[in-house]
């Protein structure tokens, strides 16, 4: 286990790397001059040489990225001789845009992902294996057809659709619920969860199909597998079968995609959060590239790729946990 | 009334019927052996004895009565209640036919209580117990373990063990022993017998091996295509069979005391291997700690210094238990796989130090057939396509490429204008005879053949054997014949190697080896082999029961 730990903590920190060395090259290719975006209108020639120099974009690419480096480590601060910006360690660079540091954008903004991916993944998983078994044991029942209409509904309809024709029916017309704006847990569970409720469930919508769907195929796998025949030979019910020894086996792959999901959300659901208008990190990623404020792109992506990381490791630790075969070492 | 009745029993497929119109009876601590080739039904019947056909679109008719439950109509409820608990079943592949996220005590402890109601902890003391019974040494501590933890030999000791969980009055055993190596299965059959005669349990033993059948049922039943073609008492059967399909299958089973006549001079050497090794790293989790993560790992040695001449038009049969290391020997003399050390000579060439380059030349010489006739074969081309690609290799095309496969199909007893047929459109005989006609296809001096006849039934095997002779003299081949079937490596060579853990521990002809074998190994192996004779079977299994009976108590006093 700590030798999985130690590899992963590795691995993690490599791909990290990877990812953002291949950030600054793609970005340091596009033809804009960050600095002309920060020095603004009426920029002469003189003044905009100084703000290159303070954000450091007059160095060579490989510099830039030593310092971006650097700076994760023990801070940095840019100087343009006359003024002096600090940013402190770990700095993951600095918004000249908006003027703040890009961690602090980063971490204010992670509430809201986490509070929608939670939510939303509860409600998913429910819907989405819920619908999987019935319609691996109770094919064509009513309920299970209900089910499945519902859910390849959700996963064809696109969230603003969906999003914004339950706002209009349960905010708009109904009145039964505020137009959702993100409270944080924080502040007032309660408001928390009742302006949620409707992103969680658009989003919950467009992935409880596939949810659905891999349930179902990997449970009638399961169920022909030769053990289960040893079950039925050997006098125990369905129920005991489905619940007792098919069910644990067919979840894996489930859960394998869950947690790779889970970390693609928690990085950002962008559709979701400009529909609702929730100021997260996918909206905060889609602004930054717009505005070509290089620093805060890096700084997002790195955050969901080491999401996409971290999910992926504890998909295998699950992996292992669920499959006495397989050893994370 | 009998405890088993079968009364024109009718399983049939979509129409098709599997078992059509069997009856027969089984009365309690009586056992029958239920005999026939792949496809003739047998498993379909012990499949129904249990009704577990329910829910597969199976219709089926007649009646079965098993200890007093009328089978086919029974509720769900009332077959629950028959099912493991009066009547249990022993599957035949035990990796899959336990759950693998179970640990084994568990699994057998849950049939406990879902028939008997016991409390956890009585069910799992009864899953230690019969585990005990079937002999899993430290059995207590044994349950923990999961099914992969097992060998193959203990995972089906483990399913007998459940079978026994409920103590029932009848014991089905679907081909117990077919996956096993035959020292592991004259265990099993020892243990299955020693139960029955303690216990008193009726036994329906489903089997295609006749061998099996021997020693270990009073009465048998021979079935084709889903019909009772004859039965009666085993010796009777056996010793004197009455119809035709009876006498070719026993005609067919390959037999120790079956030496073949050839003609042997001396002959000049074609592949020579010195002190060959072949290591792999060990499986994960043998290692720990920071040397294990240094990449240092303990070697398991798949062979482990073998030397061997092989000579011109020779057959050479290596024999040896799974995990002997036979297969990865096979590979290496053909060069599929390379060699961590030795020497492997070849027509003045050493194989082992070989280029690829250099190889290539010397590939079309070596070939290989190999055990699993589906696998090795792409489903989605046709089989002409598949024993064209090696000719295509060396430059043949057009019309003469069609030519020469026909050639060959015709060859191997295939039709030539099957060259459209897919694998999956023939049978397990004929699939291996596409394997064999691709192998030959270059006119090679030396074909491995790995378990060829390994997956087939005993007339398919014989025929295939046949084939190989006669292919062997008519183009003077020289043939390795890996097997762990021992009856059949008697039958094809004329020499032979006994390879345990990656080592020779016999080489010699094949009268030397079966008549007067040195090595206690080689004896243990030769003990182990089921023979067609009832009293024969019952003398061997007494001697068996001695040796072991010795061996505990050199344990002991040791």
């Amino acid at each position: 286990m700590i030798r999985f730990l130690l590899r992963r903590t590795v691995s993690t920190v490599l791909v990290l790397l990877a990812m953002s060395a291949v950030i600054y090259v793609v970005f340091f290719a596009a033809p804009h001059d960050p600095a002309v975006l920060v020095c603004g209108k009426g920029c002469d020639g003189a003044r905009l040489a100084v703000v290159r120099h303070k954000l450091g974009t007059d160095l060579p690419v490989w510099e830039q990225y030593w310092q971006f480096l650097h700076g994760l480590v023990a801070g940095r601060s840019f100087d343009s001789g006359t003024d002096l910006t600090r940013c402190a360690a770990p700095c993951l660079g600095y918004s000249f845009q908006t003027d703040q540091p890009v961690l602090q954008m980063v971490t204010q903004r992670i509430p809201v992902d986490l509070s929608l991916t939670v939510g939303a993944m509860v409600i998913w998983l429910v819907l989405g294996v819920g619908t999987g078994l019935l319609s691996a044991l109770r094919r064509g029942r009513l309920a299970e057809r209900a089910l499945t209409a519902l859910t390849l509904a959700g996963m064809s309809t696109p969230v603003f659709l969906i999003g914004l024709m339950l706002v209009m029916l349960f905010c708009a017309y109904l009145q039964w619920m505020p137009f959702p704006s993100f409270v944080p847990f924080t502040d007032d569970p309660g408001q928390w969860a009742a302006n949620l409720v409707l992103p969680w469930l658009s989003l919950a919508l467009i992935m409880s199909a596939a949810y659905a769907r891999m349930t179902r195929s990997s449970l009638l796998e399961t169920l022909a597998e030769d053990h289960i025949r040893t079950n039925r030979a050997y006098g125990l019910s369905e129920r005991r079968i489905v619940f007792g020894h098919a069910l644990r086996g067919a979840l894996v792959p489930v859960v394998t995609m869950l947690a790779i999901d889970v970390g693609q959300i928690l990085g950002g659901a962008m559709l979701t959060e400009s529909v609702f208008g929730f100021d997260g990190l996918g909206r905060l990623l889609v602004n930054s590239v717009n505005q070509i404020d290089l620093p805060v792109v890096v700084g997002v992506t790195l955050f969901a790729g080491f999401f996409i990381v971290i999910a992926n490791a504890v998909a295998d630790v699950l992996y292992a946990l669920a499959d006495p075969r397989v050893s994370v070492a | 009334m009998k405890l088993l009745e079968v009364a024109d029993l009718r399983v049939a497929f979509d129409g098709v019927a599997a078992v059509d119109g069997l009856s027969f009876d089984l009365g309690a601590g009586e056992s029958l052996g239920l005999v026939g080739e792949s496809g003739s039904g047998k498993s379909t019947v012990a499949l129904a004895l249990l009704g577990l056909h329910r829910g597969s679109g199976a219709e089926v008719t007649g009646a079965v009565r098993v200890d007093g439950t009328d089978v086919l109509a029974a509720t769900e409820a009332g077959l629950r209640a028959l099912r493991g608990a009066r009547a249990a079943m022993v599957f035949q592949d035990p990796l899959s036919a336990l759950d693998p996220y179970w640990a084994i005590g568990d699994q057998i402890a849950e049939v406990h209580r879902v028939h008997t109601g016991s409390s956890r902890r009585a069910a799992h003391e009864r899953a230690v117990q019969v585990l005990d019974r079937v002999g899993i040494p430290d059995a207590a501590r044994r349950a923990k373990s999961h099914p992969h933890e097992f060998s193959g030999g203990m995972r089906q000791r483990a399913l007998i063990a459940m079978a026994l969980a409920c103590s029932p009055k009848l014991l089905i055993a679907d081909e117990p022993t077919t996956a096993l190596d035959v020292t592991v299965q004259a265990q099993i059959l020892d243990l299955l017998h020693e139960l029955r005669a303690e216990d008193g349990m009726a036994l329906l033993l489903v089997t295609h091996d006749l061998g099996v059948v021997a020693g270990n049922t009073d009465r048998v039943l021979v079935m084709r295509d889903g019909r009772a073609v004859e039965r009666g008492e085993v010796a009777e059967v056996l010793g004197a069979p009455r119809e035709p399909y009876t006498r070719e299958l026993l005609a067919a089973v390959p037999r120790l005391d079956s030496p073949r006549e050839r003609p042997d001079g001396p002959k000049d050497v074609l592949l020579s291997v010195t002190d060959l090794h072949r290591h792999y790293p060990a499986p994960a989790g043998g290692t720990a700690g920071w040397r294990g993560l240094l990449g240092a790992r303990a070697k398991l040695r798949a062979v482990d210094g073998v030397s061997l001449d092989i000579r011109r038009g020779e057959t050479l049969g290596v024999v040896g238990e799974s995990g002997s290391g036979k297969s990865t020997l096979g590979r290496l003399l053909v060069r599929l796989a390379e060699p961590t050390s030795g020497e492997i000579r070849f027509e003045g060439e050493d194989l082992a130090r070989a280029s690829e380059r250099r190889l290539r030349p010397l590939r079309r010489d070596l070939q290989m057939v190999f055990q699993d006739p589906v696998s090795s074969l792409n489903p989605r081309r046709t089989i002409g396509e598949s024993v064209a690609d090696p000719l295509r290799v060396h430059g043949r095309s057009g019309q003469q490429l069609k030519a020469e496969v026909g050639e060959l199909l015709d060859r191997v007893g295939l039709r030539p204008d099957w060259y459209q047929r897919y694998p999956h459109e023939l049978s397990g005989g004929q699939r291996q005879r596409v394997g064999i006609a691709r192998a030959l296809a270059l006119r090679p001096k030396l074909i491995v053949c790995d378990e060829p006849v390994s997956a087939l039934d005993v007339t398919t095997q014989a025929q295939v054997i046949r084939l190989l002779a006669d292919l062997q003299a008519e183009f003077g081949l020289t043939l390795v014949f890996i097997a762990h079937d021992l009856a059949v490596v008697r039958q094809v060579s004329d020499r032979v190697a006994v390879l345990r853990h990656g080592r020779i521990v016999e080489l010699g002809t094949v009268d030397e080896v079966y008549e007067s074998p040195q090595h206690p190994y080689t004896r243990g192996l030769l003990a182990a082999v089921p023979v067609l004779d009832p009293a024969e079977a019952d003398s061997r299994r007494a001697a068996r029961a001695e040796l072991r009976g010795r061996e505990r108590a050199a344990a002991l006093t040791a």
